[in-house]
C-alpha cells in the first residue's frame, strides 16, 4: 500500500517534476553561460597575443637583414615572446618549447597569414599562433620574406576560470534544489489538502455517513470540485432519506395491518370453531361452507402471523431465546407433533446438544420439510450432524428439484415459481422466514439441487447461538 | 365459572360463545376496573385476561387480583410480544395463550390449570420444615399456613414425587402446564421463583426447589 502510494501518488510526482526542471534550468543556465564565457575569455586572451605578436613584429621586422641568420632570429624571438620559435628555411630559433604542429606550419605556409590553433600539450591547454613575417617590396607589394614567428600561450588560467564559472553554477543549482523540492512540497500540499478532505468526505458517504461534506476553500478547480461534490452528497441524501422513509412507512404499514387483522381474526377464529363443532347437524352445503370458513380463517391467522413474524425482523425486534437443546430430539418432536415421522427418514445421532432457539429451530425445520413434502416427492430425509462449532440440518428429497432460474428466489417474500404453485397452503412467507430466523442464530441457509435429482436444504447453526 | 376480560365486544362475545359451547360457564367484562369488580363479587374459578386494555391493564388487572386471591390467571397475549410474556408472568400469571387464541387450546389450558387444584394424595408429606397434605392440598411451614396458587402447588408436588430427582423444564411443561414439546420455559422459571418466595427462607440462595445448571430443577436434597 505504501509502495503504491509512493509510486503513484501526487506528492512525489510533483516533487520529481518540480527537482527535475530546477536541475534541468539551472544545467542548461550553467552550460550555456559557462560556454559563452569561455568562448569569450579564450578569443579575448588570442587576441591579446596576436596583438603583441604583431606589434612586436611590425617594431623589429624592418631592422632584419635579408637573408636573416640565427642571430636575426633570436632576436626576433625575444622581441616576440619567450614562449616563441622563429624559422626561416631551415634556421630555427634555439629556445622554446616545441609545440608547434606540422598543421599550423603548413596553415601558415600557404596561407601567409595569421594562423591560430588550441592543442592539448603536457597536460596542459595552449593557444597557438603561427604568423608569417612580411616584407614590403619597392614597388609596395607585399610578400611573406620567409620568416615564420610561432608563439604558444599557456591557457591553464582561463581554464581554471572556466572551470571555477561550472564549479560556481553548479553550486548555484545544487542551491537551488532544496528550495525547489520545498517548493514543490507546498504546492502538493496546497492541492492535496483539499483533494485529501475531499477523499475523507467521500469515504465517509461510502460508509453511509450521508451528512459528509467539505468546505470549498478560495475559488480554484478543487473548490469547484467540492462544491460539486457536496451539491451530489446532498441530492444522494435526500432521495436516500426519501427511500428509507417510504420503506420504513411501508413496513409499518405490513406491521400496522397484520395487527389490525389480528382483533377480526380473533373473533373468526373463536366462532369457526363453535361452526365446526355444530357442523355435524347441519345442511350439506351450510357444512361446507362452514368448513371453507374454517380453512380460509386458519390460512389468514398463518398469514397474518408470518407477516407479523417478517415485520418483528424488519423492525429488528425479533429476539433469540437460547436454551440448551438437543437438535436430534427437538427435530423430532418437530417431525412427530407434524405426523410426519413415518413420511420423513431421520438421519442423526442420538445427542446433538446445541444451544439456540428451540421455538424458532422447529419453525425453520418444519418449514423445510414441509415444503420438501409439498413440492418435492419421496423419500424425503432430514440429516442432522455436528461439526466442531457447527450444528448442520440438511432436508433432502427426491423429486424434480427447483427449476435453475428459480433457485436464486426462493428465499425472496412471496415469490411463486408458477402459476400452478400460486395456490399451497404456505404464506409464500416460510422460506424467508427461515432464512431470517437462520441469520438472527449467525447462521445461514441454502438451496440447491441433487445432482441424483431433488431439492436440498442446507440449514448451519453455529452451536453456541447465544455467544457471538 | 370462567371470567373473561377483553375490551373488544366481538371478539369478547365469539370467545365466550366458543368457551359457553365447549362446556364452561362464562362471565364477561369490558374494561380492567369492571374486571377487577366483578372478580371480587362473582369470585371465578378462574380469569382469561387480555392484556392490552384501557384504563388499567392487563397486568395491573392480575396483580390486584393476585393481591386477594391465588386464583389461576390465563393472559392472552401477542405472539413474539416478550415483552408481556415476562411483565404478564412477573404479575403472577399462570400460563398464557397467543392471539388469535383457538378456543380448542384455550379449554385444554384452562382444563389443566383447574386440574391443578383437585388434590390425587392421600397423605402428608413433610420435608424439613415443610408439610404437604396431598389430600387437602395444604401445604404449611413451620406449623403455618402458605397460600400457593394451583400452579405452585401442582409444581411443588410434582417435584416432591421424587425428592432429588431432576427434573427438566421441558418435563416440568409436560407434567405440570401440559403443554407440547415447545411450552415456554419461562413459565417454570417464573413459576419456581413465585414458589421459593413463599417456601424459602432465602430465595437467593434455596434449600427446596434447587436449580440444577443446564439441566432443570430438583428437590433437595435437604
Amino acid at each position: 500500500m505504501i509502495g503504491r502510494r509512493w509510486r503513484g501518488g501526487l506528492r512525489p510526482r510533483l516533487l520529481a517534476a518540480f527537482v527535475a526542471v530546477t536541475a534541468l534550468g539551472a544545467t542548461a543556465a550553467a552550460w550555456s553561460s559557462a560556454g559563452s564565457a569561455s568562448t569569450a575569455l579564450v578569443e579575448s586572451s588570442q587576441r591579446r597575443l596576436v596583438e603583441t605578436v604583431t606589434s612586436q613584429i611590425t617594431a623589429v621586422a624592418p631592422g632584419l637583414t635579408y637573408p636573416p641568420g640565427q642571430d636575426a632570429l633570436e632576436l626576433l624571438r625575444a622581441a616576440v615572446s619567450p614562449n616563441g620559435v622563429v624559422t626561416y628555411g631551415g634556421l630555427r630559433s634555439a629556445d622554446g618549447p616545441d609545440l608547434i604542429t606540422d598543421s599550423l606550419r603548413n596553415a601558415v605556409r600557404t596561407g601567409g597569414r595569421l594562423v591560430s590553433q588550441r592543442i592539448e600539450a603536457e597536460g596542459r591547454p595552449w593557444l597557438l599562433i603561427g604568423t608569417p613575417v612580411m616584407i614590403t617590396a619597392v614597388d609596395g607589394a607585399r610578400a611573406p620574406s620567409g620568416i615564420e614567428v610561432y608563439v604558444a600561450r599557456d591557457l591553464t588560467a582561463v581554464d581554471d576560470e572556466i572551470n571555477g564559472m561550472a564549479r560556481n553554477a553548479g553550486l548555484t543549482a545544487g542551491l537551488a534544489l532544496p528550495l525547489a523540492v520545498l517548493l514543490a512540497l507546498l504546492a502538493a500540499s496546497s492541492v492535496l489538502r483539499p483533494v485529501r478532505r475531499l477523499r475523507d468526505t467521500a469515504r465517509r458517504l461510502a460508509a453511509g455517513d450521508l451528512r459528509a461534506r467539505s468546505r470549498p476553500r478560495g475559488s480554484d478547480e478543487l473548490a469547484d470540485l467540492t462544491v460539486t461534490i457536496n451539491e451530489m452528497a446532498a441530492s444522494v441524501q435526500s432521495s436516500m432519506t426519501a427511500m428509507r422513509r417510504m420503506q420504513a412507512d411501508a413496513k409499518r404499514f405490513a406491521a400496522d395491518v397484520s395487527h389490525e387483522l389480528r382483533t377480526p381474526l380473533s373473533t373468526l377464529t373463536a366462532v369457526v370453531e363453535v361452526l365446526s363443532m355444530s357442523a355435524d347437524r347441519m345442511e350439506p352445503d351450510a357444512r361446507e361452507s362452514a368448513q371453507l370458513a374454517i380453512t380460509e380463517t386458519q390460512r389468514l391467522v398463518t398469514l397474518v402471523e408470518d407477516l407479523m413474524e417478517v415485520s418483528r425482523f424488519d423492525a429488528g425486534t425479533a429476539e433469540l431465546r437460547v436454551e440448551d437443546v438437543n437438535v436430534t430430539t427437538a427435530v423430532r418432536q418437530c417431525l412427530r407433533a407434524r405426523s410426519w415421522l413415518g413420511r420423513v427418514e431421520l438421519v442423526a445421532p442420538d445427542e446433538v446438544a446445541a444451544r439456540l432457539d428451540r421455538r424458532r429451530l422447529d419453525v425453520v425445520v418444519a418449514n423445510l420439510v414441509g415444503n420438501a413434502l409439498r413440492h418435492g416427492a419421496p423419500p424425503v430425509r432430514v440429516i442432522v450432524s455436528a461439526s466442531g462449532v457447527e450444528v448442520r440440518i440438511e432436508v433432502v428429497d427426491s423429486g424434480p428439484g427447483i427449476v435453475e432460474h428459480v433457485l436464486p428466489h426462493v428465499f425472496d417474500r412471496f415469490y411463486k415459481a408458477d402459476a400452478a404453485r400460486a395456490r399451497t397452503p404456505g404464506s409464500g412467507l416460510g422460506l424467508a422466514i427461515a432464512m431470517e430466523n437462520a441469520r438472527l442464530h449467525g447462521g445461514d441457509l441454502t438451496v440447491s439441487n441433487r445432482e441424483s435429482g431433488g431439492a436440498r436444504f442446507v440449514l448451519r447453526l453455529p452451536g453456541e447461538a447465544g455467544r457471538r | 365459572m370462567i371470567l373473561l376480560v377483553e375490551d373488544d365486544p366481538l371478539v369478547r362475545r365469539g370467545l365466550e360463545l366458543a368457551l359457553s359451547r365447549l362446556g364452561h360457564e362464562v362471565g364477561t367484562a369490558p374494561t380492567g376496573e369492571e374486571g377487577v369488580e366483578a372478580f371480587r363479587s362473582s369470585r371465578p374459578d378462574l380469569v382469561v385476561l387480555d392484556l392490552m386494555l384501557p384504563g388499567i391493564d392487563g397486568f395491573e388487572v392480575c396483580r390486584r387480583i393476585r393481591a386477594v386471591s391465588e386464583t389461576p390467571v390465563i393472559m392472552l397475549t401477542a405472539r413474539g410480544d416478550d415483552f408481556d410474556v415476562v411483565s404478564g408472568l412477573a404479575a403472577g400469571a399462570d400460563d398464557y395463550v397467543v392471539k388469535p387464541a383457538k378456543p380448542t387450546v384455550l379449554d385444554a389450558r384452562i382444563r389443566a390449570v383447574l386440574r391443578r387444584t383437585s388434590g390425587t394424595g392421600e397423605e402428608v408429606r413433610a420435608h424439613g420444615d415443610l408439610r404437604i397434605d396431598t389430600t387437602g392440598l395444604t401445604v404449611s411451614l413451620r406449623d403455618e399456613q402458605v397460600s400457593l396458587t394451583p400452579t405452585e402447588l401442582r409444581l411443588l408436588l410434582t417435584l416432591t414425587r421424587a425428592p432429588g430427582r431432576v427434573f427438566s423444564r421441558e418435563q416440568l411443561l409436560q407434567e405440570v402446564w401440559e403443554h407440547d414439546y415447545l411450552g415456554d420455559s419461562r413459565l417454570v422459571d417464573n413459576c419456581v421463583q413465585r414458589l421459593r418466595a413463599k417456601i424459602e427462607t432465602d430465595a437467593a440462595a434455596p434449600r427446596y426447589v434447587q436449580t440444577v445448571r443446564g439441566f432443570g430443577y430438583r428437590f433437595g436434597p435437604l
